[in-house]
């Protein structure tokens, strides 16, 4: 147990040499990783975002019922009775043509245009909130009610929640897509970069395993470099989005204010900064092993 | 220790580079090999090391059959065995003393008893005072003592060395058999390849002719 403590202390020891001995190529190096990682990692911090946004932003999914022109009094208090009689409709809320027209006169630059036509256009309508809000419900709901008598139109308040859903799936899409482009292009990144460290130390490959060094004694140097570089390339991607992410915060709540949100641009979660780290710092690991493999096969 | 029985290597395309050759070395003796330029005596030393295998017969060393040993085994194999190689494969971007090192540390050697041990080590070959010197820095017979004190450090019971003194004058060259004398006193158990055998007292000597064992 000790030695193989010690002997993983040595291995990495030796990495962080090796590390330190090479600086413009462990630098270039790490610049590589640390860009092409902050992709991905930027677009989640921009997905994470868009998601508290819209978390916040939508209102509970309503339905829209919009009676006739021509339902009179009588049939407006029948639908509120159905409404109210219905097990899927939790409150109904009605707003009645005239209660509209009021509205309409009353805000700035329609005025004169409402005044100016000869009857009122506006429907009696109902806001209906739902029992049930999943988007199947919904639509279930929406067709039932519009077999009601005097029905004009039924619209579904959650569409644009629905629109905004895909979207941001998209964005989860791509954010993946970038995820593997970008973290095979890592893999490729520290396999190059281990070969010509495998090639520069082939003497003390060959020495050491000549005095008896098993294949895990050699690879390991090489791994603890590897990862050593994805978890370094990972720190630098997670402060290039940092520093993004503060870079746009006051812009971004100067826009929400505007908007009358508190919105506030959040980092990357912890969460999300580990796994970044941590997928960085296999990765390496695994362009290094895959590296020396290739050199121990090609022996 | 070390038993051929009818061992043979055959490089493609037919070159027999050892041809039917069976010997047997016990405990403590030391043996030399000798023979003409290309009559196989590195090549039955990398049969012992298990740098090359057999094409035929087998190899035992310490009672295992090393051409039948699993590639994952045979560095267990090389950590019983001391190796001086005729290139000598010194590590020259490394100092004297962290050369001597190697092969502790890959065997997960703790640092203070491994320190101690290499100190050792090149006190037995008289490099002590050049511990933080760089190979390059060493005359031919120093970088030849230095190839010992490497082979030694993890105290083998079989130390193998390839060409030892080729290249040494005759003053430096007497100088390094002694040193492996000196082994063979405190029980090891040595193989020497040499042109020259007379360094090395009046020892057990095989002889290679084009790949077998001359009588």
């Amino acid at each position: 147990m000790s030695a193989w403590l010690l002997q993983h202390g040595q291995a990495l020891r030796l990495a962080l040499r090796r590390l330190v001995a090479t600086p413009v190529n462990t630098l270039l190096s790490l610049l590589a990783i640390g860009i092409a990682l902050a992709l991905p990692a930027g677009g989640q911090m921009l997905l994470a975002n868009a998601l508290q946004l819209a978390r916040n932003a939508a209102p509970a999914p309503q339905i829209s019922l919009y009676l006739d022109l021509g339902a009179d009094r009588r049939a407006v208090q029948d639908v509120e009775a159905r409404l109210k009689a219905h097990p899927s409709v939790k409150s109904a809320r009605l707003i009645a043509r005239e209660e509209t027209l009021a509205r309409m006169k009353a805000s700035e630059g329609l005025g004169d245009v409402i005044e100016a036509l000869p009857k009122n256009p506006f429907h009696d309508a109902f806001v209906i909130t739902p029992a049930d809000d999943a988007p199947q419900a919904m639509e279930q709901l929406a067709a039932e009610l519009r077999k009601l008598p005097k029905i004009g139109h039924v619209q579904l308040d959650s569409d644009w929640v629905r629109r905004l859903d895909a979207l941001l799936r998209i964005g989860r899409t791509g954010v993946l897509l970038l995820m593997l482009l970008l973290g095979a292009g890592l893999v490729a990144v520290t396999f190059n970069t281990i070969r010509l460290q495998v090639l520069s130390g082939r003497a003390e490959i060959e020495v050491s395993r000549l005095l008896g060094a098993t294949d895990a004694f050699i690879r390991r140097p090489f791994q603890y470099h590897g990862a050593l570089l994805g978890l370094l390339g990972g720190l630098v991607a997670w402060l290039l989005v940092a520093g993004t992410t503060l870079w746009l915060a006051a812009p971004v709540t100067e826009v929400a204010s505007l908007y009358r949100s508190g919105f506030v641009l959040q980092p990357l979660s912890a969460t999300d900064s580990l796994a970044l780290l941590a997928g960085a710092a296999a990765l390496g690991w695994l362009g290094a092993s895959l590296s020396v493999r290739q050199h121990f096969t090609d022996r | 220790m070390i038993r051929f029985d009818r061992a043979s290597k055959r490089y493609p395309p037919g070159i027999d580079a050892l041809a039917d050759v069976s010997f047997e070395i016990g405990q403590g003796e030391l043996v030399t090999l000798s023979g003409h330029s290309g009559a196989g005596k590195s090549t039955l030393l990398k049969l012992i090391a298990g740098i090359e295998r057999p094409t035929g017969g087998a190899v035992l060393v310490n009672g295992q059959n090393v051409g039948s040993l699993k590639r994952g085994a045979i560095p267990y194999l090389r950590r019983n065995l001391g190796l001086v190689f005729q290139d000598q494969k010194l590590l020259f971007d490394r100092s004297v003393f962290d050369n001597v090192m190697l092969p502790l540390s890959i065997t997960g050697f703790p640092a203070a008893e491994a320190k101690r041990r290499v100190q050792a080590a090149l006190d037995k070959v008289g490099l002590l005072a050049r511990e933080k010197a760089m190979p390059i820095m060493l005359s031919g017979g120093e970088q030849q003592r230095l190839a010992i004190a490497r082979a030694v450090v993890g105290r083998p019971n079989l130390l193998l060395a390839d060409e030892p003194t080729a290249h040494l004058d005759a003053a430096t060259a007497a100088d390094v058999a002694r040193v492996f004398l000196e082994f063979r006193e405190v029980g090891v158990t040595v193989l020497i390849a040499t042109y020259d055998d007379r360094l090395f007292g009046a020892p057990r000597r095989l002889t290679l002719d084009h790949g077998r064992l001359a009588a």
